[in-house]
């Protein structure tokens, strides 16, 4: 058995360690596809993040009389259904935002990051645990798809959910909101958030150095 | 033989819950989905037809149309909703056109996927406002980079010329569609 982390660090390890868009590099389909904007970004954020929570939590609460064989279609047989519900509210609900949305509502069944934590995660741990590490994953998709939706809506239409930021001065970049701009700006984050992640390696690997030549 | 009961058992009893839960919740959704279509509609309908006060759908198979009536309970002309081809995928629009069928009221522009900044330029007023009190007989022309001399052309939009005239050639396929439809009314 490994040893069990805290609880808190379930939760915070979705947010960057394991987060899903940057280190897991999961579900790049939407992360490209409906990131034109911020507030499409958030949507898609949330409603992953709903579909993420409810099916993690059931199946981790079903997971001992799940037999091993039938498994993955017994998950996607709940993914599926916690998509639809979120598919049909929003029509109901937030029509346009469906409507902008479009065929990527629908299409969360087969986001890889929801059939990845419940293979990876809620089928071998308990309740609370899936429960943390779902929400933990869903915000950390959600402020991926957020950060990409704003760079991109900032400098393809100077504005963010809709606010006017930039001045009249400033040219559009019409790239940015073509789907050669989600590209772009996706591979700019990747890469900040590896040389990131190299420099505070290089970082603390010298800080043992130092204190291992003054031990000595 | 047990794994092979239980492996029925679980898969059964989660494709019920499954499905009741869905059917629920479609029940609660399936009026709000059709009301948020009609008023939808009806605002499209308002937007082409700015006196219309009352509109009735007419039974024409092709395509949807619907009559606009003011507020003296007299038809002003109809609302048409088509669509068609553009450049990267399907355009619906709805447009509004006097009774005797040979101008155009206003345009609105229901669904496209054209590019960002370039053919998406439709659904802005400029784009829109060129298609007011337009000649539909003969047929609506497209011309590029100089300003319309007669009163059914329509000034293409500069670097989306195939959206604007997919859009034209929508508006005029509906329009000729509709001349058939004097027929069969009423």
């Amino acid at each position: 058995m490994k040893k069990q982390e805290n609880l808190f660090y379930e939760f915070l390890k979705g947010l960057w360690e394991i987060n899903p868009t940057f280190k897991q590099i999961l579900g790049m389909c939407p992360t490209l596809a409906v990131t034109v904007s911020a507030i499409n970004g958030l949507a898609m954020g949330l409603a992953t993040t709903f579909v993420l929570i409810f099916s993690s939590v059931i199946i981790s609460s079903i997971r001992k009389i799940v037999p091993n064989q039938v498994r993955i279609a017994t998950y996607i047989l709940i993914i599926s259904t916690f998509v639809t519900i979120v598919d049909l509210v929003m029509k109901a609900k937030f029509p346009e935002l469906s409507k902008a949305l479009g065929p990527f509502i629908p299409l969360i069944v087969v986001n890889c990051i929801i059939l990845g934590r419940a293979e990876a995660f809620a089928s071998k741990n308990n309740v609370v645990r899936s429960f943390l590490d779902a929400l933990g994953n869903g915000t950390g998709f959600l402020l991926a798809l957020l950060a990409l939706g704003s760079i991109r809506e900032l400098l393809g239409t100077r504005s963010i959910f809709g606010f006017q930021i930039l001045l009249d001065g400033f040219s559009t970049w019409m790239v940015m909101i073509l789907p050669a701009g989600g590209f772009l700006t996706l591979g700019l984050l990747l890469g900040s958030a590896n040389a990131y992640t190299n420099w505070k390696k290089r970082k603390s690997k010298k800080e043992i150095l130092i204190t291992n030549s003054i031990l000595r | 033989m047990k794994k092979v009961l239980q492996i029925i058992l679980v898969l059964t009893f989660t494709a019920a819950i499954s499905g009741f839960v869905l059917s629920s919740v479609n029940n609660w959704a399936k009026p709000l989905i059709e009301e948020n279509r009609i008023k939808a509609i009806s605002q499209a309908i308002f937007l082409v037809q700015s006196e219309g006060k009352r509109y009735e759908k007419l039974n024409f198979n092709e395509m949807d149309v619907f009559e606009v009536f003011d507020e003296n309970d007299q038809s002003i002309g109809y609302a048409v909703v088509h669509q068609g081809n553009g450049f990267q995928g399907t355009i619906k629009l709805i447009f509004g056109i006097n009774k005797d069928l040979n101008k155009i009221t206003a345009i609105e522009i229901l669904e496209q996927v054209e590019t960002p900044g370039l053919g998406s330029l439709i659904t802005e007023d400029n784009f829109k406002n060129r298609f007011k009190n337009l000649n539909t007989q003969p047929l609506i022309q497209v011309v590029k980079g100089k300003k319309p001399s007669h009163d059914n052309e329509v000034q293409a939009i500069t670097g989306a010329t195939i959206s604007s005239k997919a859009v034209v050639r929508i508006v005029n396929e509906a329009a000729e569609k509709l001349k058939k439809l004097n027929g069969i009314k009423k």
